[in-house]
C-alpha cells in the first residue's frame, strides 16, 4: 500500500493528480469496515484527517471534513437531530458528511438532509473545481459522480438554520442502526414543503407529488395528511432486503414522512 | 512502515504493515493488551480508546494515519496499585463478569468524566450507546458510573428508554 498523508487541500489535490483512482481515508468508519471485513486493499490511500480546508462548516457550506459530533451541536436543527442518531458516540466523533456522500449509502442518514435542502456537492481537483446538486451527485446506490481524480470539499446548503424541520428515522433500536427508513422535511415557507427519503430507493428520493398535497397549507387537515401519507408511501420505490420487506418500507415511509410533517407545521 | 505516536503518555514507535488498524498495532505491536478485538466493525466499543482527544474505535483507525497521534488506552489511566476513579468503581460495584467489554467501557466513563463531569444518568446510557456487554445486563455498570459521575444510582433497568420519553412506538427517534 501506499500511503499519502497530505497536510492541506493542494496536497490532496496533488495525490490525486499523481495518483488517480486513489482511495480517500476520513474518518474510517465505512472505508476501514470494508478493510477489515472484506478485505479491501486499495493500492494507494490518501488520509484526509490533519487536511483543516476540508473541516470549514459556517452558514452556507459545510466542509467534507466536518465529524456528526460536531454537527449534532452545531445550529441546523434536522442535522443536530440525524447527526445524533448516527452509530454511536465513538462513531460520531470519527464519522464524517464527506464520507457519508462518498459511501452514498441508500440510507445515509445526512443525505436526507441534503436533498431536502437542496444541496450543491463541491468538488475539487487540480483543474479547477465543479458543482453539482445533489441529484446529479448521487446517482445510484453507492455510486456517486465524483471523477477519480477529485475529492469532496463540501456542501453548499442554503441558511436553514431557521427554516421549520425535522428528521426522523426507523430502526431496531435507538443507537447503532442503518435506517430502515429515514426521512427529512423542511419546510422554508407556507408554499415550499419538501421531503426527502432514505433507504426506499436507488438513492435519497424526494417525493413531490407528496410535496405538492401539502403546499401553501400551514394547518392541513386530517384528510390532507392521510392523502400525503398515501402519496409517499406510493411515490418511492424500496425493495425487500434482510433489514425490512419492501411492504413493510412503503407503511413505515407514509407515517415517518406525515410524523415528521407534522413536526413542521406551525402550531 | 514506522509510525511515531505517543501512547499514554510516552512517544512509541511500531512497524506497521499495510492496512492494520490502530488497535491490531497497540495490540500486537506495542504488546498493550487492553483495549480488544470483537468485531472489527465499529459496533461493540471493546477496541475504545482516546485518539487526540476524541473517544473512537481503534479497529477502524488506520494505524498509519495515527502517525503523531497522542493515544490514551485503559492501561494509561491506572493500574491495579493506582487505579482510575473509573476503574475502582468497576470494583467496588463488581461491573464485570468475563471482562471483555470492561476496558473499552472503563475508558469511554473515564472520556465522559473528563469532558463532561456533569452528565446525567440519561447522558451516561447515551455515552455507552456504543459500547456492548454481553454479559453483565448493565446494572453494575451503570451504578460504578452514577458512583464516578457523581449524579445518584441511575437504577438497574436495561439500558436504553425505561420510561418511553424518547421512542414512539415504531422506533422513530426524537430526540
Ligand atoms: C457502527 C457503525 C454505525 C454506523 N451508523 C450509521 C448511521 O446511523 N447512519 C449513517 O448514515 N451511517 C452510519 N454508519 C456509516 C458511516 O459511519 C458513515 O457513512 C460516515 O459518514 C462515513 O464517514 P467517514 O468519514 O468515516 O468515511 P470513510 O470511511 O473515511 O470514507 C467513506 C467513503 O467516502 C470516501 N470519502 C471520504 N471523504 C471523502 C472526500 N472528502 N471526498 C471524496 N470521497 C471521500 C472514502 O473514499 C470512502 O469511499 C455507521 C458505521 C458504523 C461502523
Ligand atoms: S472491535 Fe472495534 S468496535 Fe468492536
Ligand atoms: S463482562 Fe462480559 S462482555 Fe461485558
Amino acid at each position: 500500500m501506499h500511503l499519502v498523508r497530505p497536510r492541506d487541500l493542494d496536497g490532496v489535490l496533488d495525490a490525486l493528480a499523481a495518483h488517480p483512482g486513489a482511495t480517500l481515508l476520513a474518518g474510517g468508519t465505512d472505508l476501514m469496515v470494508e478493510v477489515n471485513l472484506q478485505h479491501r486493499r486499495p493500492e494507494t490511500v490518501i488520509c484526509l484527517r490533519r487536511v483543516e480546508e476540508l473541516r470549514t462548516f459556517e452558514p452556507g457550506f459545510i466542509g467534507a471534513g466536518v465529524t456528526w459530533a460536531r454537527l449534532e451541536h452545531g445550529p441546523i436543527p434536522a442535522l443536530a437531530e440525524l447527526a445524533r442518531t448516527v452509530g454511536s458516540p465513538q462513531i460520531r466523533a470519527a464519522g464524517t458528511l464527506g464520507g457519508n456522500l462518498g459511501t452514498a449509502s441508500p440510507a445515509g442518514d445526512g443525505l436526507t438532509f441534503l436533498a431536502a435542502v437542496d444541496a450543491h456537492v463541491v468538488l475539487a481537483s487540480t483543474t479547477g473545481r465543479r458543482t453539482l446538486p445533489w441529484s446529479a451527485f448521487l446517482v445510484g446506490p453507492k455510486r456517486h459522480a465524483r471523477r477519480d481524480d477529485e475529492v469532496i470539499l463540501g456542501v453548499e446548503v442554503p441558511d436553514a438554520a431557521a427554516w421549520p424541520q425535522a428528521f426522523a428515522k426507523v430502526g431496531v433500536r435507538q443507537a447503532m442502526v442503518i435506517a430502515i427508513v429515514n426521512c427529512c422535511v423542511v419546510r422554508p415557507a407556507d408554499d415550499d414543503v419538501r421531503v426527502a427519503m432514505g433507504a426506499v430507493g436507488p438513492t435519497v428520493l424526494r417525493v413531490p407529488d407528496a410535496e405538492a398535497a401539502v403546499v401553501g397549507d400551514p394547518t392541513p387537515s386530517a384528510e390532507r395528511l392521510a392523502r400525503f401519507e398515501t402519496l409517499v408511501r406510493d411515490g418511492i420505490a424500496p425493495i425487500t432486503d434482510h433489514r425490512a420487506t419492501e411492504a413493510y418500507r412503503r407503511h413505515a415511509a407514509g407515517v415517518l414522512a406525515r410524523r415528521t410533517l407534522e413536526r413542521c407545521l406551525p402550531g | 512502515m514506522i509510525v511515531s505516536l505517543t501512547v499514554n503518555g510516552e512517544p512509541r514507535t511500531a512497524e506497521v504493515a499495510g492496512f492494520e488498524s490502530l488497535l491490531w498495532v497497540l495490540r500486537e505491536r506495542l504488546d498493550l493488551r487492553g483495549a480488544k478485538d470483537a468485531c472489527l466493525q465499529g459496533e461493540c466499543g471493546s477496541c475504545s480508546v482516546v485518539l487526540d482527544g476524541d473517544l473512537v474505535c481503534s479497529c477502524l483507525v488506520l494505524a498509519a494515519d495515527a502517525e503523531g497521534a497522542e493515544v490514551t488506552t485503559v492501561e494509561g489511566l491506572g493500574d491495579a496499585t493506582s487505579p482510575h476513579p473509573v476503574q475502582s468503581a468497576f470494583v467496588a460495584h463488581g461491573a464485570a463478569q468475563c471482562g471483555y467489554c470492561t476496558p473499552g467501557l472503563v475508558v469511554a466513563l473515564a472520556h465522559l468524566r473528563e469532558n463532561r463531569p456533569d452528565a446525567s444518568p440519561d447522558d451516561v446510557r447515551e455515552a455507552l450507546a456504543g459500547n456492548l456487554c454481553r454479559c453483565t445486563g448493565y446494572g453494575a455498570i451503570l451504578r460504578a458510573a452514577a458512583e464516578v459521575l457523581g449524579r445518584g444510582d441511575p437504577g438497574a433497568g436495561p439500558v436504553g428508554d425505561p420510561d418511553g420519553t424518547r421512542s414512539q412506538g415504531d422506533g422513530e427517534v426524537t430526540p
